[in-house]
């Protein structure tokens, strides 16, 4: 496979959230702004590039029975560099952000393409992979954060655009629906 | 993939993974580890200069104070400013929220008026009890100046003085309910006297 290809082959392709549906509940939980749902795809995208580039560094070392124990330590440590990081760094993000950003260790996608691609590849194929893959998350999730900024309380990036929005859209509701007819546009553009 | 597997091999590669990892978080613990409390306390000092103008020029004297009701202590910040004291910040909380402890940083001057209040940390829901906090409404203007003796901190659904916020009593009356508790320990802690609310005699007295 090119490399080019394989980076932008998550951007709409195989985009994790929008075609996989993968790591839905980051996706519903962090998308209530656009910066907020911007800047867990951005983590996320640190972790997935970590551990694709570590699990495919050592794949061939690790015996098959404990490979998912071992992939899992290997992008927990990320995620707690993310953490602790984030904590120190970018204060405000991670006061809106805090409860979710340990939780990208049990994000399917991580784990996903560590698996199903990472430990098959070559390191520059994973680092690629990772790259596309990460940001094509972080893309899905800005719209998605920006569509419910938008209609539910009427601002994108915290600027006011209109005077008030549906309430429904900054709760639980709100992002199956605006989920829901993202990935049917999707669907509709890949036919 | 190529390894077989056996106990040692499985035993030794898993060792050998968690110490590197472990060895490499604790670098980057030392690391982020000053940041992280100087992040902290500059957001607490934020927040006590907040609720009592003036405490980035004085000091504070921290002390933890037990409220006579609740499982946890509260936090008194005096502030002290040229040897007066100008205010006393209080961290309360209460758990009557909507979802989980409420945390609220409220400055009393020192006859028990409220200077200033925010919310510090919640779990609320975004629209509704999230208006507790200052940057969302005016919910929490309502207290400044106000005495908590005479200023009854009970929404008026239930005979007090205080504008709930629409569609969110539940976390509004967890916030009257977090002050009051900061004000009793406060009027408790340094015995001030406070006068009974003149406002009630005019309603008839429902005391």
């Amino acid at each position: 496979m090119n490399q080019w290809k394989n980076f932008t082959k998550g951007f709409i392709k195989e985009n994790p959230i929008l075609v996989l549906v993968l790591g839905t509940c980051p996706t519903l939980a962090t998308t209530s702004s656009a910066i907020n749902g911007l800047a867990m795809g951005l983590a996320t995208t640190f972790v997935l590039v970590g551990s694709n580039v570590v699990v495919s560094l050592v794949a061939k070392m690790i015996p098959d029975k404990v490979r998912i124990p071992s992939y899992v330590v290997v992008i927990a440590s990320f995620v707690t560099i993310v953490d602790l990081s984030m904590q120190a760094y970018v204060p405000a993000v991670y006061a809106t952000l805090g409860i979710f950003i340990p939780l990208i260790v049990v994000n399917c996608i991580v784990l996903g393409r560590a698996e199903a691609f990472a430990n098959k590849n070559t390191v520059l194929s994973s680092l690629i992979d990772g790259l596309g893959m990460g940001l094509g998350f972080a893309m899905a999730l800005g719209i998605l954060g920006a569509i419910r900024e938008i209609l539910g309380s009427g601002a994108i990036f915290g600027m006011k655009v209109m005077n008030s929005g549906a309430l429904v859209f900054v709760l639980a509701p709100g992002a199956f629906i605006a989920l829901g007819y993202l990935i049917a546009l999707v669907n509709k553009i890949k036919k | 993939m190529a390894k077989k597997d056996s106990f040692i091999n499985m035993t030794l590669t898993l060792f050998i993974i968690t110490a590197v990892a472990a060895t490499l978080l604790g670098f980057v613990y030392n690391f982020t580890k000053d940041p992280i409390a100087q992040v902290k306390k500059e957001k607490l000092k934020a927040s006590i200069n907040l609720v009592v103008p003036g405490a980035d020029k004085g000091t504070v004297v921290e002390k933890s104070v037990m409220p006579e009701e609740g499982k946890d202590s509260l936090y008194f910040y005096e502030v002290i400013v040229n040897d007066v004291k100008i205010g006393t910040a209080v961290k309360t909380y209460t758990d009557k929220g909507f979802a989980g402890r409420f945390t609220v940083m409220v400055g009393f001057d020192t006859v028990g008026n409220i200077i200033d209040n925010d919310v510090l940390e919640h779990k609320e829901t975004p629209g509704l009890g999230d208006k507790t906090a200052k940057s969302k409404s005016n919910f929490n203007s309502q207290f400044i100046g106000k005495n908590p003796g005479t200023f009854k901190l009970q929404v008026k659904k239930d005979g007090g003085d205080v504008d709930a916020i629409t569609a969110a009593t539940i976390s509004s009356r967890a916030y009257c309910d977090a002050l009051q508790r900061a004000f009793n320990a406060y009027v408790k802690y340094y015995n001030i006297k406070t006068e009974p609310a003149p406002a009630d005699k005019d309603k008839g007295g429902n005391e």
